[in-house]
């Protein structure tokens, strides 16, 4: 308490953020539109406000298991994990970090794979894990990416994947770099064997992710408001020294410049990509 | 200070510059001096094998940036004979951070594409200091398709601190021109060799840089961000992009022990822009080497290996 604050009579006293009345996570409030909302119903609502329809960023596996049907449900990869081989360290070690994340989100890594169906389409679907260290992308999402991409070889199946991530994991320095050529090959087989590769850009998808795997899809969807770019905002803010435009780098400025096909709300995600995928490989209509 | 010299070459630049003014002393007088000349000389030597022998990383990436390093253009005049610049994307402009065009190596044809950074202000900035923008990578693209449908093998020489952060490449899409390269890459029926010869600067270095044989030149760069990037990043403090440098392991000698590279191209004593000359016929030498040894693979061979090569990329435990 500050000198100022001990100096208050204790009735007219307030205490700091934290001190809130409410129990923990019960109510939450949204972003954009500050409505505060009952948390249990922003879940029913897949993270989207109810109020203005904001997309709130939302968990991997959670996304996964909103998108696909109950049953029947296979996780892919969940047996490759990640090592720290440079023994990386900035201002704190690598490994501090993922132990740190893996306790933060309860997922090994950055990406998250699931076998199941979609509306009855079967289909392998993938969905980054933003609250791991951004999402960056590292050699566990590459391997898990193309141990995806082999499934869906192997069966004869789609791919959908989810992006949500700021990029290349700096941590695995060069490796890092290398998982866009590894994901980007792994796509140019399953292209060739004209199985469908859908990827839903959400918020935010930057860098390595964007530049392979995120902008390979035969059909490319943006979440609403997401942010989609290479660079970052505040990179090219200090490179062209001029602010930058409204709703630069959001879905709808992609839409707009040809990068994505459409804009889809996130609670018709699932409806829409199944039709599509029931077109795309000559099923009957849904 | 002299310019030509990077700061820890210093004391390299002052006895040049000693050995410089005894020379210009020795036309002026009687004086036999030619003895005294080539102890400094001798001296200097010493002193860059001693100096360049232990140099940090951050220091290589001082070499990798040296405003004297040779460029792509220079190699390809050194190089290629019969050299024909091919220009554009076909759907927006011609980007000249990145050059590419038809020539020929030692009577061979081939596909020739690399960034190129400007030498002079004006150059500099027409080139965009080496930064490619999306109309870049898309005529690199259009080449390399070219070189496959006419069986040309495909040598691209990287230099780049990176893709264009800029409000017009986001537009153009930038991320996709990148990610189609890498795509098209993986599976180009020609061999492909690619040499990083000045800065990799991560997605733009990468988007001409998947192949069937990756090399670095000695004192040359490759990284998935630049150190000073890294640093503001992760240590909240572009003061210590020297940690940055040191932690990412950019040198040739470090991605070359990760297996991240397939070999290093050796540059003259003091780097390649001392004697640009001895550098273009070494590598020179390298790469019709390569050129032999992937000319003998079918192209479902090269291929196949290429593959492996890229999904062996990147360490993990699978229990």
């Amino acid at each position: 308490m500050s000198w100022f604050e001990k100096l208050l009579p204790t009735r007219i006293r307030t205490e700091g953020g934290a001190k809130r009345t409410v129990p923990e996570g019960l109510w939450t409030k949204c972003d954009v539109c500050s409505a505060v909302l009952y948390r249990a119903e922003v879940e029913r609502n897949l993270e989207v406000c109810p109020k203005c329809s904001h997309h709130m960023r939302m968990g991997g596996r959670r996304r996964l298991e909103a998108f696909l049907d109950a049953e029947p449900r296979e996780e892919i990869g969940a047996e490759v994990k990640p090592v720290d081989i440079l023994k990386f360290k900035d201002s704190k070690k690598y490994k501090d970090r993922l132990v740190q994340a893996q306790k933060n989100t309860g997922e090994d890594d950055a990406l998250i794979v699931l076998q199941g169906e979609v509306k009855g389409v079967p289909v392998v679907a993938c969905a980054f894990e933003f609250s791991f260290m951004g999402g960056s992308m590292g050699a566990v999402v590459g391997e898990r990416f193309v141990r995806a991409v082999n499934r869906c070889l192997e069966k004869n199946l789609p791919l959908v994947c989810f992006s949500a991530s700021g990029g290349a994991r700096m941590q695995e320095a060069l490796f890092s770099l290398m998982q866009m050529a590894k994901t980007s090959a792994a796509l140019a087989k399953l292209s060739k064997a004209r199985l469908p590769f859908i990827s839903v850009l959400t918020d935010p998808t930057m860098g390595g992710v964007s530049a392979s795997l995120a902008m390979l899809g035969d059909i490319h969807i943006g979440e609403p408001n997401a942010l989609i770019g290479f660079a970052g905002p505040r990179v090219i803010e200090q490179t062209v020294r001029e602010t930058l435009p409204e709703g630069f780098q959001r879905s709808e400025f992609l839409l707009q410049h040809g990068v994505i096909d459409m804009i889809v709300d996130r609670r018709d995600l699932r409806d829409r990509i199944a039709n599509l995928l029931s077109i795309l490989l000559h099923r009957k209509a849904l | 200070m002299n310019l030509n010299f990077l700061d820890f070459e210093q004391p390299i630049a002052e006895l040049e510059a000693k050995i410089e003014e005894l020379r210009y002393l020795g036309n002026d007088t009687e004086i036999n001096i030619s003895e005294e000349i080539g102890r400094l000389q001798e001296k200097s030597r010493t002193l860059t094998e001693t100096i360049f022998a232990k140099l940090s990383s951050w220091q290589v990436s001082q070499l990798a940036r040296h405003p004297q390093r040779p460029y792509t253009l220079d190699y390809i005049e050194h190089i290629f004979t019969d050299f024909d610049e091919l220009h554009g994307d076909r759907a927006f402009a011609d980007d000249a951070a990145i050059v590419g065009g038809v020539a020929r190596i030692d009577g061979r044809p081939v596909m020739v594409i690399g960034h190129q950074k400007g030498r002079d202000t004006k150059e500099k900035l027409a080139r965009n200091f080496g930064m490619p923008s999306p109309e870049g990578y898309r005529k690199a693209l259009r080449l390399m398709k070219m070189a496959e449908r006419f069986r040309l093998p495909l040598l691209t020489f990287i230099d780049t601190p990176g893709a264009y952060p800029g409000i017009s490449a986001e537009e153009r899409g930038q991320s996709e021109a990148i990610a189609r390269n890498l795509f098209v890459m993986s599976e180009l029926k020609t061999p492909i060799i690619c040499t990083v010869i000045g800065e990799g600067g991560s997605g733009g270095a990468l988007a001409i840089g998947v192949g069937d044989r990756v090399q670095m030149l000695e004192y040359s760069t490759y990284s998935v961000i630049s150190p000073e990037g890294c640093a503001s990043i992760l240590w909240k403090s572009a003061d210590k992009a020297q940690d940055a440098a040191e932690a990412l392991g950019i040198t040739s000698k470090r991605l070359f022990e990760l297996k991240l590279i397939d070999g290093i191209v050796e540059e003259p004593l003091g780097g390649a822009h001392r004697d640009v000359q001895l550098m273009a016929d070494t590598l020179k030498q390298m790469l019709l080497q390569q050129l032999d040894n992937l000319a003998s693979a079918t192209p479902e061979q090269l291929l196949k290996a290429r593959y492996k090569r890229i999904m062996s990329y990147g360490h993990f435990t699978a229990a």
